[in-house]
């Protein structure tokens, strides 16, 4: 990376501890190095007794690894979080508007503001989602907004994860593995709890249940089963929630309802929590040849018989160059600016921007509209003279499919290493619930860290570690 | 004209079945063509689950078959009042925008020889006209016939095989219309034939929108605009989107279709 650019340390400043960092170097300063190496090797022997691991997809041998953690927790101040929070609550209230306006009266399309091209060449665009609203008009009842930081007041939305966002098990077991190696810190350090997720998340959902459901909503997880790669985060959700794990094969629709199969006959299904992709979702409706979904399920959400989270085709408003509209969005749904801000995004299928993208190459991150998880993305700076040329070849042919931004100069925030402190890049993922009666923010988040000097991917399929995150009660 | 119309599709199953559903898509609904007098779905060996319009407006019945049953049975009946607006339905528009009814899909993309077909209207200054003319070559380049094509053939299979039925015209007039950039879709429903009571089964045609006169409908088996003698069930972009029933089974059941309908003034 060039050495030159000057990155946005979170812990230190002018030579001096940044405040919301004061107590923790406080308390850092009095530790001995091999104890903390102790500790960390004592965090990871935690975390394999957990179950918790991740296959890498793209990896041949596809072995189960386990995503390294970080003991220095990242720490954000209470007012920093006030600030961030409504700019995501914010940005969450318009996407849900804008899905609604898309599968429905398509006044966005209409009004000019959204080119049509970019809903009707998206693949995630379901139309069977056409004229329909969701209970309770929720689509991404969870949300992961990725959020990178610049500088002492500059955050940017990265990537909005509005269709599956995955990692928020990791948030919940790094602050358990915390409090289990340091619990001195937090008498010390007053940190926002975020305990209370699966118990927002099942209170949230539950609040989604169609109209016509009596008593308290019967909430499941559906995964697509042990091989999938986020089989521990399903399984660790329901667990925690306090509701059934269950699998397509366990559903069937009994008297217009999805039911699940119990010792005692069918129980109906109120709020179906799935992590199946849309397309494997129901084969009567989509994919005939999928074994994981649920033979109807589409039929029952459209007579408005169960809530599907997130709704299908929520996907659209992940699309790279949607996002590249998201400014204008935020505004058409709120009549506000929005708050948190976009990264500049060049769209390659307008000429002058891929020119422009062609020709600065190397200083530039391009990345696919449709992709995900790191992958098929070029990041200029780090790549070889053959890489650029490659890509560029890429470009030219497909131009549409790739948006292109700067390379940003994201914050560091210091890993622990047996020489000591040593900083490294991080970004953001804060935990959304959105529900007919708000939306509720976890404080903190996942922070995924790029373990490796200088790099700037912190993607855990591309050797990405994570801490803790801290909002402080300030 | 008043048509009595009576459907029965009837799925016998070689060993009892564990578990199938269907989406039946077989009830009519108003329009500047048609007014439903009365109508009604009845099911043997199966229970309508659920009920709903989808997102094309079809209303649509979920059916499961009974475990263990080895007939299903489903019997649309009823009367409509059909009008003759020469074909044309006009500009009515749902929630689908118009821009959708332009994308091909796995059935109606098309190839060399749709894009041939579609090369004679090039010169056309008169649109009506040009799918007038166009819908006489599908017939004359894929004459109607049994036995070639099947459910999953495509427009660009059905003209190579030079044969099909109503849903490979169909499928070819849709592919045509959006080559040149008219929305155009699939339409299901029942035709009268006047020499018989007993129909051979149900029809297919397409409605292509037209600028000035909205959807127009084309019966490229026929070679005619749908008049007093049709009637309207389903609509969608290919024959999976509208087919008056489309299902999915569970367990290793071979299944025997036997369709009667009737369609008489």
């Amino acid at each position: 990376m060039n050495s030159k650019v000057q990155h946005f340390s979170e812990m230190t400043a002018d030579g001096g501890t940044r405040s919301p960092y004061t107590a923790y170097d406080g308390w850092f300063a009095q530790q001995d190095n091999a104890r903390l190496a102790k500790k960390s090797a004592e965090a990871e022997a935690f975390f394999r007794r957990s179950g918790i691991t991740f296959n890498v997809y793209g990896q041949s041998d596809a072995e189960e690894r386990l995503i390294p953690f970080d003991l220095v927790p990242r720490i954000i101040s209470g007012r920093e979080w006030t600030k961030l929070s409504r700019g995501i609550d914010q940005r969450v209230r318009a996407i849900n508007a804008f899905l609604h306006d898309i599968y429905n009266r398509q006044e966005i399309l209409r009004a000019g503001v959204v080119p049509t091209s970019l809903v009707a060449q998206n693949d995630a665009f379901l139309p069977e989602m056409m004229d329909f609203s969701p209970p309770g008009d929720v689509y991404t009842h969870i949300v992961g907004t990725d959020i990178v930081r610049t500088g002492e007041d500059d955050f940017f939305v990265l990537e909005d994860n509005a269709r599956t966002p995955s990692g928020v098990s990791y948030m919940l077991e790094n602050r358990e593995t915390m409090l289990q190696m340091f619990p001195e810190l937090f008498s010390k350090i007053k940190v926002q709890r975020v305990s209370d997720y699966p118990k927002q998340l099942r209170r949230s959902l539950e609040a989604s249940a169609p109209a016509g459901c009596k008593g308290r909503p019967c909430v499941v997880v559906l995964t697509p089963g042990i091989h999938n790669s986020a089989y521990y985060e399903h399984s660790f959700l329901a667990d925690q929630m306090g509701v059934e794990l269950v699998e397509g094969h366990d559903l069937r629709i009994v008297d217009g309802h999805v039911a699940m199969r119990t010792t005692r006959g069918y129980k109906v299904i109120d709020v179906i929590y799935r992590r199946v992709d849309d397309e494997f979702l129901d084969p009567l409706t989509f994919n005939p040849s999928s074994m994981l979904g649920v033979p109807g399920i589409m039929d029952v959400y459209r007579a408005g018989n169960i809530a599907i989270a997130n709704a299908p085709g929520t996907g659209v408003a992940d699309d790279k160059a949607i996002y590249s509209y998201m400014p204008e969005i935020v505004e058409f749904y709120t009549g506000e600016r929005a708050i948190l801000k976009n990264v500049e995004t060049y769209r390659c299928s307008e000429p002058d921007m891929l020119k422009y993208v062609l020709d600065n190459l190397a200083d530039l991150v391009v990345k696919e509209v449709h992709g995900s998880g790191g992958y098929g993305m070029l990041v200029g700076p780090a790549a070889s003279k053959k890489e650029l040329a490659e890509f560029a070849d890429k470009l030219r042919a497909r131009p549409g499919n790739y948006i292109a931004q700067p390379t940003l100069s994201l914050s560091t925030v210091p890993i622990f290493t047996e020489a000591g402190l040593a900083p490294r890049h991080v970004d953001l993922r804060p935990f959304a619930l959105v529900s007919p009666g708000g939306v509720d923010i976890t404080p903190g988040g996942l922070t995924r860290v790029a373990l490796t000097e200088g790099s700037l991917v912190v993607n855990s399929s591309q050797g990405g570690g994570t801490k803790d995150t801290w909002v402080l009660e300030d | 004209m008043q048509l009595r119309i009576s459907h029965t599709t009837r799925y016998n199953y070689d060993q009892p079945v564990v578990y199938a559903l269907q989406k039946v898509r077989l009830r009519p609904v108003d329009d500047p063509m048609q007014t439903v007098v009365d109508w009604r779905v009845e099911i043997a060996g199966g229970t309508c689950e659920t009920s709903y319009r989808d997102h094309y407006g079809n209303h649509v019945d979920l059916v499961s078959t009974t475990p263990g049953e080895a007939e299903l049975s489903i019997t649309a009946s009823g009367t409509v009042d059909t009008q003759d607006t020469a074909g044309i339905l006009g500009k009515r528009y749902g929630r689908a925008p118009l821009w959708h009814f332009k994308q091909a899909t796995d059935l109606t993309a098309a190839g060399e020889r749709v894009a041939a077909l579609a090369e004679t209207t090039r010169e056309k200054r008169d649109t009506l006209q040009a799918l007038h003319d166009v819908s006489a070559d599908i017939l004359r380049a894929a004459p109607y016939g049994f036995g070639k094509t099947d459910a999953n053939s495509t427009a660009e299979d059905a003209l190579a095989l030079a044969q099909g039925v109503c849903q490979d015209h169909t499928h070819i007039m849709l592919a045509v219309a959006r080559t040149i950039g008219l929305p155009a879709r699939y339409v299901s429903g029942y035709l009268m034939m006047n020499d018989r009571v007993d129909q051979d089964a149900s029809h297919a045609w397409t409605e292509v929108h037209v600028p000035d006169l909205g959807w127009v409908g084309f019966d490229v088996s026929n070679g005619v605009s749908p008049d007093e003698r049709y009637v309207r069930l389903a609509v969608g972009r290919d024959a999976r989107d509208a087919a008056p029933i489309s299902g999915l089974r569970v367990g290793n059941a071979d299944e025997t279709l036997i369709v009667s309908l009737q369609v008489q003034q």
